[in-house]
């Protein structure tokens, strides 16, 4: 086990560095000089050639490589080229609101797709069945901006049950008043995908040996489906939605963007705007690392649950 | 065991073809209701993009036919709301404005809510006790609004040019008066393209380096497979997002280039595993006894026996970036202001609704619902008919 994590963790290093050489090359050559983007739209050549020694890209690449990873162990991106502020108070501050949406809209959603999943899976092969993944299919056809377009209007601007936009210092304020909405939002536009998937997590396991056992022994389908087979199915699940947790961290941007939420996604959209490199190369750079450790978490957990498991 | 001939499309095969691989899939396919009528409507959407790129309809989208936020009728079927007063048409609003400044009668207080005024007011009261001088509280818009007023001529111009127009269209009209319809259609061309074009590329480029990587094997695939755990690395929407901020250029170039470029990685390892299964078997052995080139082997002998992967992958991947472009479009990082696509509606539409313009949210809406749900359900359809091996689990 331990030698497994060790050699997981030694193979992150040149994925890391790959990650580090495509940004440098993409924030480097593929967008042409960075000195001229901030240098905005007066500039003389003194000031180009000042900006460059700043930066350090009249340096040779290797030795720019250098200071990328040297600033990514370090955790210090200097400031933002837009507002001055560190990069890295920056990542720090807007971490937090990410999460509070997130975190109750994985727990919250999770649970939701497997009670659902369960009960069509109970259904599977019926018409029923066919019309629930129908429904799925045109629900996921729905574009995000859609939902969340109608969504605003609807329960914020015209029923006015929920504000419109905002966030406050509060942790509770922020759970029950400005998060609510947008969680509703997330709910509701990641139950299609997720039970479609979950779906087909349950169905491979109703296919089992185990499962027909437990049928001879005269059990209810009711306890075979939420005792055996969801016990099963859950491996699968928690992989997937470990795996899915980084990702989600930067998918939750349009959210964030239209309820003003001060997080992660936004930011995000905010330094594309602004072309403020620093800020998306630190960014990129760290949920790539936490998307790494995320999926080696969830091999772990796997072998954790499941000892059949060979950890190759 | 397949047979290798016959690598065309296969909805166009004849049902005498034999019993070939794709014959036997059309066979399948054509039992499959869902599929059936889905790939009708497919088809729909596919002529009015044709048409539609041809220049054969909606070529003027971009033209101001109708008034200011002109409401739907459906032909006659919806009776529209009567469009100035009610609906507040906005020019003609202003020009009585400034008609009755002119006369010096009082602002209606109800039709002209100045957002300013209560700040106005307060600086005013402030200037008053001496906190600030005068020539601080300034209205921004005075010298303008006296000027339109000068300008009566203009103003009624524009009046008759209003007159001309239609007060109401079919889906309606966005706040320039163009036609929503018409929009529509263009912006589905837009999309469509962009997500089949940018799906098309991913798939070659990840369909040659998978070849590359599972039939070479050794340092080739070690070198790729680094390549696609980098790309894999990053989430997908901070990786487009971070490429379209370094590319300053917007259009459905540019966009198919981002999606494209970077959306090869799944292609990528299916058609990795496919080659790595078919290098060993007998009819790639014989091929290479006979000296036949690898070239030959690569993308002669083995590509028709995986391009159904391929196809399949193809369409998965268009639903994928349609969605991606339309985000990015929404966002104002895809397509050139002077294009038009779903997501540029939309981000039209977001700003329209506020007032109760709803007419462009569900067209531009409802047409990338309907397109992506039956494109969804023909891609179920297709990988059904294509691989009945897979259909029991899901």
């Amino acid at each position: 086990m331990t030698a497994y994590i060790i050699r997981r963790l030694l193979q992150m290093i040149p994925t890391m560095l790959g990650v580090v050489l495509l940004l440098f090359v993409l924030f480097n050559w593929v967008g042409g000089d960075p000195a001229y983007i901030l240098a905005g739209k007066v500039f003389s050549e003194a000031q180009i050639a000042n900006i460059r020694y700043q930066l350090g890209i009249d340096r040779p690449a290797y030795v720019q490589i250098g200071i990328f990873l040297k600033q990514i162990i370090t955790a210090d991106f200097g400031a933002s080229w837009s507002t001055q502020e560190p990069v890295s108070d920056i990542l720090k501050t807007r971490l937090g609101p990410s999460l509070t949406v997130l975190l109750p809209l994985l727990v919250l959603g999770t649970l939701l797709a497997i009670a659902l999943s369960l009960v069509v899976a109970r259904f599977r092969r019926s018409l029923t069945d066919r019309m629930v993944m129908i429904a799925c299919t045109v629900g996921m056809s729905i574009s995000i901006l859609v939902y969340i377009i109608i969504f605003q209007y609807v329960f914020a601007y015209r029923l006015a049950w929920f504000p419109i936009q905002g966030w406050s210092d509060s942790l509770w304020t922020n759970l029950t008043t400005f998060a609510a909405l947008p969680i509703l939002i997330g709910l509701c536009v990641g139950l299609a995908p997720d039970l479609r998937l979950f779906r087909s997590f349950m169905l491979d396991e109703v296919e089992q040996d185990y499962v027909r056992t437990a049928r001879a022994k005269g059990l209810t389908e009711k306890r075979i489906l939420w005792i055996h087979v969801l016990r099963n199915a859950s491996i699968p699940i928690v992989t997937y939605v470990m795996a899915a947790l980084p990702g989600l961290l930067v998918g939750a941007l349009l959210i964030e963007r239209f309820f003003s939420i001060p997080g992660i996604g936004r930011e995000v959209l905010l330094a594309v705007e602004r072309s403020d490199f620093p800020v998306i190369k630190a960014i990129t750079v760290y949920v790539a690392i936490a998307t790494m450790f995320a999926n080696l978490a969830a091999d772990l957990i796997y072998k954790a649950v499941d000892p059949r498991v060979e950890l190759k | 065991m397949r047979q290798t001939h016959d690598s065309s499309v296969p909805e166009t095969i004849p049902e005498k073809s034999g019993n070939g691989f794709w014959a036997l899939a059309w066979l399948r396919f054509r039992d499959d209701r869902v599929g059936v009528v889905s790939i009708i409507f497919v088809a729909a959407f596919f002529i009015i993009v044709f048409l539609s790129a041809l220049g054969a309809v909606a070529s003027d989208w971009n033209k101001e036919v109708g008034i200011h936020d002109a409401p739907p009728d459906l032909w006659g079927l919806l009776t529209p709301v009567p469009p100035p007063e009610a609906m507040g048409n906005a020019a003609q609003r202003v020009a009585q404005t400034i008609k009755t400044a002119q006369h010096g009668e009082a602002l209606l207080p109800s039709t002209v809510v100045d957002p300013l005024a209560e700040t106005l007011a307060q600086l005013q009261g402030e200037r008053m006790e001496g906190a600030f001088p005068e020539s601080r509280v300034v209205d921004p818009l005075a010298e303008t609004l006296r000027e339109l007023g000068a300008e009566g001529m203009v103003l009624s111009a524009v009046e008759e040019k209003n007159a001309a127009k239609r007060t109401s269209l079919p889906f309606g009209g966005d706040r320039w008066g163009r036609d929503v319809l018409t929009k529509t259609i263009k912006g589905s061309q837009i999309s469509i393209t962009v997500g089949l074009s940018a799906a098309l590329l991913a798939t070659l480029l990840g369909t040659l380096l998978g070849a590359l990587a599972g039939y070479y094997g050794g340092r080739t695939d070690d070198v790729l497979n680094w390549a696609y755990s980098v790309f894999n690395a990053i989430p997908y929407l901070l990786l487009i997002l971070a490429v379209a901020a370094v590319l300053q250029q917007r259009g459905v170039m540019t966009v198919i280039l981002i999606l494209g470029l970077t959306g090869w990685t799944g292609v990528f390892r299916l058609i990795r595993a496919e080659y790595l299964k078919h290098r060993g078997r007998e009819y790639v052995q014989a091929a290479r006894a006979f000296g036949v080139p690898d070239r030959r082997i690569l993308f002669l002998h083995i590509l028709p026996n995986v391009s159904h992967v391929a196809l399949v992958k193809v369409s998965l991947l268009a639903v994928g970036f349609i969605k991606a472009e339309v985000i990015l479009s929404f966002l104002g990082f895809g397509v050139a202001v002077d294009e038009v696509s779903w997501g540029s509606m939309l981000n039209d539409a977001y700003q329209e609704l506020i007032l109760g313009r709803w007419w462009e949210l569900a067209a531009a809406g409802g047409a990338m619902a309907l397109f992506v749900t039956v494109f969804s359900l023909l891609t179920d359809a297709m990988r059904d008919a294509l691989d009945p091996k897979i259909r029991e689990t899901s």
